[in-house]
């Protein structure tokens, strides 16, 4: 984590700022409510008891995409569709962050025709790509533990560009 | 109740509507009614309407595109599923449709399920429906170009992505900005 608790009896920990953003950011990524198809199944699944996303400081998926901070790309994207995805994505405040979950978000998939849009990075930039058919709540999972460990790394000096 | 005997269709159109039948197929216990599209309305309704053929319920249209054999009247087929409630029965009637005159009567005033059948059909098969209240596409987005299910529309595949080959993929690939 990087907060080194001083030694004595003070009560004060330091860090830099850096660190502490990154940490609260990491430590609430609310995910935007949306699926698209069948690996939104397994989202759902993982936010449920079983496997339980709270546990990664995911309390909750936010409806609105202006109180969402990640977006999980959950099925096959079709041509139709696309325009409203890039839509929420825009909607959504900074920072903010994207996973795409599943063959069919990150490149197509079996859907390698006209209607499917190959691949949800040609419409929004993806940070995390999860694969499957559909992935497990497992991969899912070491997806988002995976994006936790790119937003520590951020650099306050990014933020400005 | 007074039920009236049941009718075979062939028979009633033969004698009704002489001039509207162009063929007959029977395959494997399935009747297929063979007329012109302008004869559509006409034909549906008289099977409607007429006591002992009730065929009252519209199950579903359908269009094939035969496209690249010429075999048949038309490029176009476009069938109509009809279900006699009251008889069990079910009948098909079968309309082909030229390549250069892809317009149909619509039969949204018979019965109003048409409507997203015939939309469906224009959608994906660019068949019009003379009549239609409101034809526009259905499925695709509206300013999509093209007849999608026509045979001789592409497929819009992409190369699929291997190790040999990603590197020059990639660099055609568009990829979205923030």
């Amino acid at each position: 984590m990087g907060v080194t608790p001083k030694l004595g009896n003070l009560g004060v920990v330091t860090s830099t700022v850096e660190e502490a953003i990154n940490w609260a950011r990491t430590g609430a990524t609310w995910p935007l409510l949306f699926g698209l198809a069948c690996c939104a199944i397994e989202y759902m699944s993982s936010q449920a008891g079983t496997y339980d996303l709270s546990r990664f400081g995911m309390e909750l998926n936010r409806a609105s995409p202006r109180q969402a901070d990640l977006m999980i790309v959950a099925g096959r994207v079709t041509r139709k569709m696309a325009p409203v995805v890039r839509q929420l994505y825009d909607q959504m405040a900074d920072p903010k962050w994207v996973i795409s979950m599943g063959d069919c978000a990150s490149c197509g998939g079996v859907y390698n025709n006209y209607a499917v849009v190959q691949g949800v990075d040609e419409i929004i930039p993806v940070d995390v790509y999860v694969a499957g058919c559909p992935p497990r709540p497992e991969q899912l999972m070491h997806g988002i533990l995976t994006l936790h460990e790119k937003i520590r790394g951020e650099r306050i000096s990014d933020w400005a560009s | 109740m007074n039920i009236p005997e049941s009718l075979d269709p062939v028979d009633a159109i033969k004698v009704n509507l002489p001039d509207a039948l162009q063929d007959v197929v029977e395959f494997r216990g399935e009747t297929t009614l063979v007329v012109a599209s302008k004869d559509i309305p006409e034909v549906i309704r008289f099977l409607r309407d007429t006591p002992g053929l009730s065929y009252n319920f519209l199950s579903d249209i359908s269009a094939v595109d035969y496209y690249p054999e010429y075999t048949r009247p038309g490029r176009f087929g476009v069938s109509y599923h009809i279900y006699s409630m009251l008889y069990n029965h079910r009948l098909r009637v079968k309309t082909y449709v030229e390549e250069d005159d892809t317009v149909v009567p619509s039969i949204t005033s018979l019965w109003p399920a048409a409507n997203w059948f015939e939309r469906e059909i224009f959608d994906m098969m660019g068949i019009e429906f003379e009549g239609h209240p409101n034809l526009r596409r259905i499925l695709m987005p509206t300013d999509w170009n093209g007849h999608p299910h026509r045979r001789d529309y592409p497929l819009g595949y992409e190369t699929i992505q291997f190790s040999f080959n990603v590197d020059e993929i990639l660099k055609h690939k568009p990829f979205a900005e923030d």
